[in-house]
């Protein structure tokens, strides 16, 4: 489980002072897909690298399974599985070797490594790639890597950031299947998105970030219901105040 | 397993894998001090060799004055040439590196037993000159003293009464000492090699981490970030090692078979130069590497690490020059500051002069205290936030 509790962060100084992220707060539960929608500069991003503590939040607080991240922030990333913005692989390394760097650096046996990193390869469809080094690979091929290496220590909370950008429909679709099979593992996923289909497919419970702020926290259908509209689009569009940012 | 050591492995496995980065390693960086000694070597043994054998050439303005001088120079090996038409323009154009002067004046003064005047138009800024001008100078001073020697006795007094004080030669300098000067230069190309082992993997790990992206999700997995720095601090210091040690060993084999003896100069390349210098080295590689990756840490691309790291390069020949320039006498404290301390090692051991195992100690020490600062320095910078995000 991932609480966060009115998160601020700014960046800069004076004159050029961005604030990032202005009371962000929000719960993503175990069993529960939750999906965070804005426009591009909403502060997603930003937000989701407080969680796995990449930055330390101006104020605020940030709770996985219990543990504060300010406190003990190497305990809250071993329950983690991230797969940040950027997911740049060792080019001259095999897929394999990515995994096992990985799986290593969180610690894992030698043992449960190898079972680990087989069963995510059959999950993730990606055993024809495992022993090539991924220079050249393709966008859909390095994500599975990126995905297999972060997920490879099986953490109980999974934080994705745009899982889907830059992938083929094939691969969206595979990608969907492989967020529900964690959902039915009783994960806490917790998913950025800024396409609306998508988190309409997914989410169980979909936190709306507009401007550094939560406009809305609730079901899809509870969404549709506070806005008015029965276009799931149309809501975000309410919500957010402006369609700017929704097409890119 | 230790988290740094997997972070080790890790970029020791994957730089192992770029052939530039061997290559570096491997062949240029330990290649370059010898080489560049062997070509600095070779053209002086060449020159000095040329110089002292063949017949001085000497354009000669007014020889049918002197015909006893200028028979006396021939004897000597001396090729008397005709005189050009402008003697000074001659010798600032380089034709001629000196050209001597006899003047009708000089039969008049020579019968009468004044001193005759001749005169020698050379160029003192031109090393080239420096040693046709010096044998000139003393071939005809030997004449005049030869002469007067003669004039003395026919007047039935001893030459020796000229002489009221007597120099002896007693030159303390070794064949060692006088290859010193030159040998000050060597230090450098040992760092320099450090310099270019670990320059690859110190970009690469940090500014290239950054660019290729993977520096944020490596920083998401629950390794302290000081570990996974060390990991990659070890990696650099490792191929900076090995490039400078590779290179000391070549040195020291490529060194036997170099013909300094003919200049009066020897090497002292025996096994306690090869470990007391990789000693001495050891924590400078540490100390360039840390360097190296705060540097690079600075910098946004794998670009401008380069651009920033070729800069720092040129760091290390301050105290080279420093040395050569400036003769200056060996001091205790020199040992104890880096890059200083190495290159005063490496000169001394190699001259064959003696350096104490406490100089030894204080020389590792030192640099190793040093290279601890710059690494506590760079695990700061490694615990901003900006370090981690790559846009």
């Amino acid at each position: 489980m991932i609480e966060v509790r009115n998160l601020h962060k700014a960046f800069g100084k004076g004159a050029k002072r961005m604030v990032a992220v202005d009371g962000v707060s929000f719960v993503a539960r175990d069993g529960e897909i939750t999906g965070l929608l804005g426009p591009n500069g909403a502060g997603k991003t930003t937000t989701l690298r407080c969680l796995y503590t990449l930055m330390s939040p101006d104020s605020g607080q940030v709770l996985v399974d219990g543990i504060d991240a300010a406190v003990d922030p190497v305990a809250v990333r071993r329950r983690l599985g991230v797969l940040p913005d950027a997911r740049g692989l060792y080019k001259r390394l095999t897929a394999r070797e990515n995994i096992d760097y990985f799986a290593r650096l969180h610690g894992i046996q030698t043992q449960t490594m190898h079972a680990r990193r087989e069963s995510l390869a059959d999950a993730l469809e990606m055993r024809d790639i495992l022993d090539r080094r991924t220079e050249g690979f393709s966008q859909g091929q390095r994500v599975k890597t990126a995905i297999a290496r972060a997920l490879v220590h099986d953490p109980k909370n999974v934080i994705l950031d745009e899982p889907t950008n830059g992938l083929d429909v094939m691969s969206t679709r595979a990608m969907r299947t492989f967020l529900k099979s964690m959902k039915t593992e009783r994960r806490c996923v917790l998913f950025s998105s800024h396409i609306m289909q998508e988190v309409a497919a997914l989410c169980d419970r979909i936190v709306v970030i507009a401007r550094g702020r939560v406009v809305a926290d609730e079901s899809p259908d509870a969404l549709r219901a506070q806005t008015g509209e029965t276009n799931l689009e149309d809501a975000f569009v309410k919500l957010i105040g402006t369609d700017e940012g929704l097409a890119a | 397993m230790n988290s740094a050591i997997t972070v080790f492995f890790k970029e020791v496995r994957e730089n192992i894998r770029d052939r530039r980065t061997v290559i570096n390693t491997l062949f240029v960086g330990p290649l370059m001090a010898p080489l560049i000694f062997v070509l600095l070597i070779n053209t002086l043994v060449t020159r000095e060799l040329s110089k002292a054998e063949k017949p001085l050439p000497l354009p000669v303005v007014g020889a049918q004055y002197a015909p006893n001088l200028i028979a006396a120079l021939k004897q000597n090996n001396v090729d008397i040439k005709p005189a050009p038409e402008d003697p000074d323009a001659a010798v600032r154009n380089q034709d001629a590196d000196v050209v001597l002067r006899i003047g009708p004046d000089f039969v008049k003064a020579w019968d009468k037993g004044e001193p005759a005047q001749v005169e020698m138009i050379y160029d003192a800024s031109q090393q080239d000159a420096r040693g046709p001008t010096e044998r000139l100078k003393k071939l005809i001073e030997g004449y005049g003293q030869r002469t007067g020697a003669l004039r003395l006795l026919a007047r039935g007094l001893s030459p020796s009464i000229l002489k009221p004080v007597v120099i002896a030669d007693r030159d303390q300098s070794t064949p060692q000492s006088r290859a010193g000067l030159m040998f000050a230069m060597l230090p450098y190309f040992f760092i320099l090699g450090g310099f270019i082992g670990g320059m690859a993997l110190a970009i690469d790990t940090t500014a290239g981490e950054r660019e290729r992206q993977s520096l944020e999700p490596l920083l998401a997995n629950p390794v302290p970030r000081w570990k996974i720095l060390g990991g990659k601090l070890m990696a650099t210091t490792a191929f900076a090692i090995t490039t400078v040690a590779l290179s000391i060993i070549a040195f020291a084999v490529v060194g036997q078979f170099l013909p300094t003896e003919k200049i009066g100069m020897s090497l002292t390349l025996g096994p306690r130069f090869i470990v007391a210098t990789v000693f001495v080295m050891l924590p400078l590689a540490a100390l360039l590497g840390a360097l190296q990756t705060l540097v690079a840490a600075f910098a946004k691309s794998y670009r401008e690490a380069q651009t920033y790291l070729s800069l720092l390069m040129l760091v290390p020949i301050i105290p080279t020059l420093l040395l050569s320039i400036l003769p200056i006498k060996t001091q205790l404290w020199m040992y104890a500051v880096p890059l200083l301390g190495q290159q005063v090692t490496i000169m001394r051991l190699m001259r064959g002069d003696p350096v104490s195992d406490m100089a030894l100690l204080i020389c590792f020490v030192c640099t190793s205290i040093a290279a601890l600062v710059v690494c506590a320095v760079t695990a700061r910078i490694y615990y901003s936030e900006r370090l981690a995000i790559s846009a």
